[in-house]
């Protein structure tokens, strides 16, 4: 207990309890006491860590955080109970599972994998109790398989992928090349693409696509398939392993000279940070650039989490913050545990967060927490972005007609 | 296409070729001489590159010369090479003796270990390790820029190969290897020092795989997942050059590098089955692979592994089996929800191990991909209710049905080959049936997989469900048992022991062995159908590779020489990973210490211990 009281005096030190104080307004002071509301999150803490670990280390910040401010529902505290989801939907199932019926947990969030959010999304469903999906991109889990209990907190595959295209509006380059890792994400990220991107450029024609295996990507290979087409530009949508070799490749060979290139996730300091100096410059990309950040609430949070991580934080960090606030503020609302009551509540929600006002549109079951829009750019031996700007999620969501139909006919 | 582009995509694929056969080389020696297919050869590619991106930027800060990047490339093969030496001091010499698969099983333990254990030195971000000085630039070739690196590299194959022939033809310890690679026995008979020559192999296969990685790292960055990525790939490649020959690994090597190179151009979305299409073309066409030999021990009377002598139940017997049942059946009265759930999901593995071991135990049949017919079984089950919204009744009868087609048109191919050829040509077959899953979305809903599986309304109680699974699990395992027991059983056993002999007296063994494979593939398939109703829903890891070895892994640990072994070891494997995953991240480690653990303490598996503790009381 010793560990936990010191840290929490870091924390404390460091402005944590800033953030706590504005969060909960004039809500009565002092450590919260009553029962605890416990959640069950599980997430691929193993196999994703350098993402799934800065998002419980956030998560565990922003729960002591509120806790020591009065906790939620007028007193009691937040507890996660954190859970490996094994990487697998059978694994994560019966984690849910557990969570549910031995942990008590009023209601589960979390996972990362597509595959594996859809699943627990479909056990939510079916046990009527909340899912808050943090993670997953897919855009099947509040479009075609949405359902009643499912939550997104994060801008989708579609949100995202708009987001760059529009962010390509006035350009001219016709000619493009799509690279995309072979499975959902890089599959429905290819598919939007082509579906905006005429909205932005008009005439634009498609000449190369490659789809390499997910952490398999053979670099020479597919390099000199993208430059054997000529393109004028690129949308990659590489991430980790992949793209750097890609990079790599790319650089050596002069694949990015004199090209437009729009990157999905590459300014997110987890896929960013191992580029080091081979980060390439110019690129417009969706990211995270935490220290260009002007915002008194999460300067306070960067504060803190430096302070007790000893680390920068990541898009992790800053999703598991945004979570915990949201879900803080449900409870508050709903003043209850109950899933439908929970369900009611959560529907055009609107939060106080450290990215700024988040609301769960209540059509779809999506948050409108957006993400930053920006250019790399090198600074000494490290990729940042420039230019950046937080473009809202409202902006880009998925055009009400099609939610409806989508939904309809899940 | 212009000649320029042809040229330099060729290049592409020969360096790619070069860095595969370096590592594809070691595992071949390591298998040639020790018959051990050695999972943890990925895990040793990985520690190379680990090392590389450690040693060499601190050799780098000294002197950017490109010797001293290569002296860190060295020294970091060195140390996996000394790695390679511990284990096989520590684990795989203390069980040469017990049955091979079981060394399959320990080394696959090594490889959960040493994922962890990199997450836990070198923590959970990639590395980009530094580029090699001097060797930066683009080099141009009929006007196309290619990298230096890479032509670099295109040499380090050849030279690697020419220095293994010299290895093996002017050096005692290499006339060893290939003796001890020809027919292992007989070295031993002749009193060469077995424990030294197998030490100094899995030197020099752990040096190969830690120098394939190390040489990576100005191309790729070291990350934790890059084992898994590369031991398929490079059991391909061992596989199609013949195991245990290393000029097969380069003629192999330099196959895949081409066909990826182009392939990518010609069939940009499936380079992920690709190799496997060829690895199941070249095994149909050459069943040992392009240079293999047929095993010299192939035609000797060896005592075989597995069921020997299938004794009925004794009384005790009778009465665990009896108490395991009723166990079962009165568990809905007293245990919580979460209970019921885990013994369901025991049922059902217990069917898929005990279908397993109807092959590897009693037929010999060895296979790599049994969760292929697992997970069809599940796909046809889940499809049929999501996609033509029949109810679970027919959706459970259409997965045996399922599971069974399939194995029947796999296995006609997979019976013609034995050993670890027929082994890799089940795996090569499920990670088709993977791809396939994988990417035919419209149908299969890819990688997404397909959710809404769920139990009619009647059966959609835990209770009633745990209740359902047994009634099918139990009758189908006893079903086979009963088969096991029968002349069918016997004539497998009998072609299990001797393929000639069994030929001689009559037995159609290929039809036998046939049918044997389909009928485990139909228990399987009801086992992957009853698996999706409990879950909820299907997608491509109930075919992964994972999957597969999850069922050996439980199949080994119950015993492959006793019937009901498998059982007890799909309720141990199941409860130790239920009990390991939740107490921290680190799980994987634990179980794999488990694992390797099982091995040491029970080489016969738990069954196995179990009717040694009966035959001496």
């Amino acid at each position: 207990m010793t560990d936990l009281t010191i840290t929490r005096r870091a924390a404390l030190a460091a402005g944590g309890g800033l953030a706590a104080a504005s969060l909960v307004g004039l809500r009565a002071q002092g450590q919260a006491t009553g029962a605890p509301i416990r959640i069950g999150e599980l997430n691929s803490y193993s196999r994703m860590a350098a993402f799934s670990v800065p998002y419980r280390n956030a998560m565990q910040l922003a729960a002591d955080t509120i806790n020591r401010a009065g906790g939620v529902m007028g007193g009691r505290p937040l507890e996660f109970v954190f859970r490996d989801d094994g990487s697998a939907p059978g694994d994560a199932a019966r984690v849910a599972e557990d969570l549910l019926t031995r942990e008590n947990c009023a209601f589960l969030a979390g996972t990362f994998l597509s595959n594996v959010g859809l699943a627990v999304a479909d056990l939510a469903n079916q046990r009527r109790k909340l899912f808050v999906a943090t993670e997953p991109l897919t855009d099947a889990i509040t479009m075609a398989q949405g359902n009643r209990y499912t939550f997104r907190i994060r801008p989708s595959t579609y949100m995202q992928t708009r987001m760059l295209v529009e962010a390509a509006r006035g350009k001219t380059q016709k000619r493009w090349a799509i690279v995309a890792p072979n499975y959902e994400y890089g599959q429905s990220a290819a598919a939007n693409f082509k579906r905006l991107i005429g909205n932005s450029i008009p005439g634009v024609e498609i000449v190369a696509e490659q789809y390499p295996a997910l952490g398999r990507v053979d670099a020479g290979a597919t390099v000199g398939a993208l430059l054997q087409a000529r393109p004028d530009a690129i949308f990659n949508v590489l991430f980790g392993p992949d793209l750097t070799a890609f990079v790599r490749e790319g650089n050596t060979r002069g694949l990015f000279e004199r090209r437009f290139v729009l990157s999905l996730l590459t300014g997110e300091p987890e896929y960013m940070l191992p580029l080091g100096d081979e980060c390439p410059e110019g690129w417009i990309v969706t990211g995270y650039p935490w220290e260009q950040v002007e915002n008194a609430q999460h300067k306070a949070y960067v504060d803190a989490y430096r302070a007790r991580f000893n680390d920068t934080p990541r898009k992790g960090s800053l999703l598991g913050y945004v979570t915990v606030q949201v879900i803080a503020n449900l409870l508050n609302k709903a003043n209850s545990t109950d899933s439908e009551a929970l369900v009611e509540a959560f529907k055009d929600l609107r939060s106080d967060t450290v990215v700024g006002p988040v609301t769960m549109r209540g059509l779809d079951q999506q948050s409108t927490m957006g993400t930053w829009v920006g250019e790399t750019v090198l600074r000494g031996r490290a990729g940042t972005m420039r230019n950046s700007r937080y473009v809202d999620g409202a902006e880009v969501m998925f055009p009400e007609e099609e939610v409806r139909a989508a939904r309809r006919s899940a | 296409m212009e000649p320029g582009f042809l040229v330099v995509q060729a290049l592409s694929g020969l360096a790619s070729a070069s860095s595969l056969f370096v590592i594809a080389s070691g595992l071949t020696l390591v298998f040639g001489v020790t018959r051990i297919v050695n999972f943890a050869h990925g895990s040793f590619y990985m520690l190379g590159a680990y090392m590389a991106v450690t040693i060499v930027p601190w050799l780098l800060e000294f002197d950017r010369s490109p010797w001293l990047f290569f002296i860190g490339v060295l020294a970091s093969a060195a140390v996996v090479g000394l790695l390679g030496v511990a284990m096989e001091l520590l684990l795989l010499r203390r069980i040469y003796k017990v049955p091979e698969l079981f060394q399959l099983l320990a080394t696959f333990g090594v490889v959960l270990m040493v994922q962890d254990a990199v997450l836990k030195i070198w923590g959970p971000v990639d590395i980009a390790g530094p580029r090699a000085p001097g060797l930066r630039h683009g080099v141009y070739i009929l006007d196309q820029r290619f990298p230096a690196y890479e032509l670099f590299l295109i040499f380090v194959g050849p030279v690697v190969l020419g220095l293994l022939w010299l290895l093996m033809h002017r050096t005692r310890f290499g006339i060893l290897i290939r003796a001890a690679t020809r027919d292992r026995e007989m070295v031993g008979a002749l009193g060469v020092n077995q424990a030294l020559l197998f030490t100094g192999t899995l030197f020099l296969g752990a040096f190969l795989a830690g120098l394939g990685g190390a040489l990576q790292i100005p191309r790729v960055s070291a990350s934790g997942q890059m084992d898994i990525s590369i031991i398929t790939e490079v059991f391909v490649v061992t596989v199609i050059g013949g195991m245990g020959s290393v000029t097969g690994a380069f003629l192999a090597a330099l196959l895949i590098g081409q066909l990826q190179a182009f392939g990518v151009l010609i069939f940009p979305k499936i380079t992920l089955v690709l190799v496997f299409l060829l690895m199941a073309a070249v095994l149909v066409v050459k069943p040992w692979g392009l240079l293999g030999r047929p095993e010299a021990a192939a035609g000797r009377a060896a005592l075989p592994e597995g069921i020997l002598h299938p004794a009925p139940f004794d009384h005790v017997g009778r009465l665990i089996a009896l108490l395991a049942v009723a166990a079962v059946l009165v568990l809905p009265l007293f245990g919580d929800a979460y209970v019921m759930k885990v013994v369901t999901e025991v049922l059902v593995f217990a069917l898929a191990a005990f279908s397993l071991n109807f092959l590897v135990g009693n037929g010999g049949i060895v296979s790599f991909g049994h969760a292929a017919y697992f997970g069809l079984g599940a796909y046809a089950a889940g499809l049929l209710v999501t996609r033509l919204g029949l109810p679970m009744e027919p959706a459970l009868l259409a997965a045996p049905i399922a599971g069974g087609a399939f194995a029947a048109l796999f296995g006609f191919f997979v019976v013609r080959l034995s050993g670890i050829y027929l082994a890799m040509l089940t795996l090569a077959f499920a990670q088709i049936a993977y791809a396939v899953c994988f990417q035919w979305v419209e149908v299969t809903g890819g990688d997404n997989g397909v959710v809404g599986v769920w139990p009619s309304a009647w059966a959609s109680s835990r209770h009633v469900y745990l209740y359902l699974v047994a009634a099918c699990s139990i009758g189908a395992i006893l079903a086979l048992r009963h088969v096991l027991y029968a002349p069918f059983g016997a004539t497998l056993r009998a072609a299990r022991d001797s393929e000639q002999r069994a030929d001689a007296i009559g037995v159609d063994v290929r039809t036998h062995r046939w049918l044997g494979f389909t009928l485990a593939g139909a228990a399987a398939g009801l086992a992957g159908g009853l698996y999706a109703f409990s879950k909820g829903s299907i997608d491509p890891t109930l075919l992964s590779i994972p999957m597969s070895v999850d069922f050996l892994a439980m199949i080994l640990l119950g015993g492959i020489q006793t019937v009901m072994g498998p059982l007890l070891g799909a309720a141990a494997f199941h409860a130790i990973k239920d009990a390991v995953m939740p107490l921290t991240d680190y799980w994987r480690f634990l179980l794999g210490a488990a694992i390797i653990a099982l091995v040491l303490i029970f080489p016969r598996g738990l069954g196995g211990a179990y009717a040694a503790l009966r035959a001496r009381a």
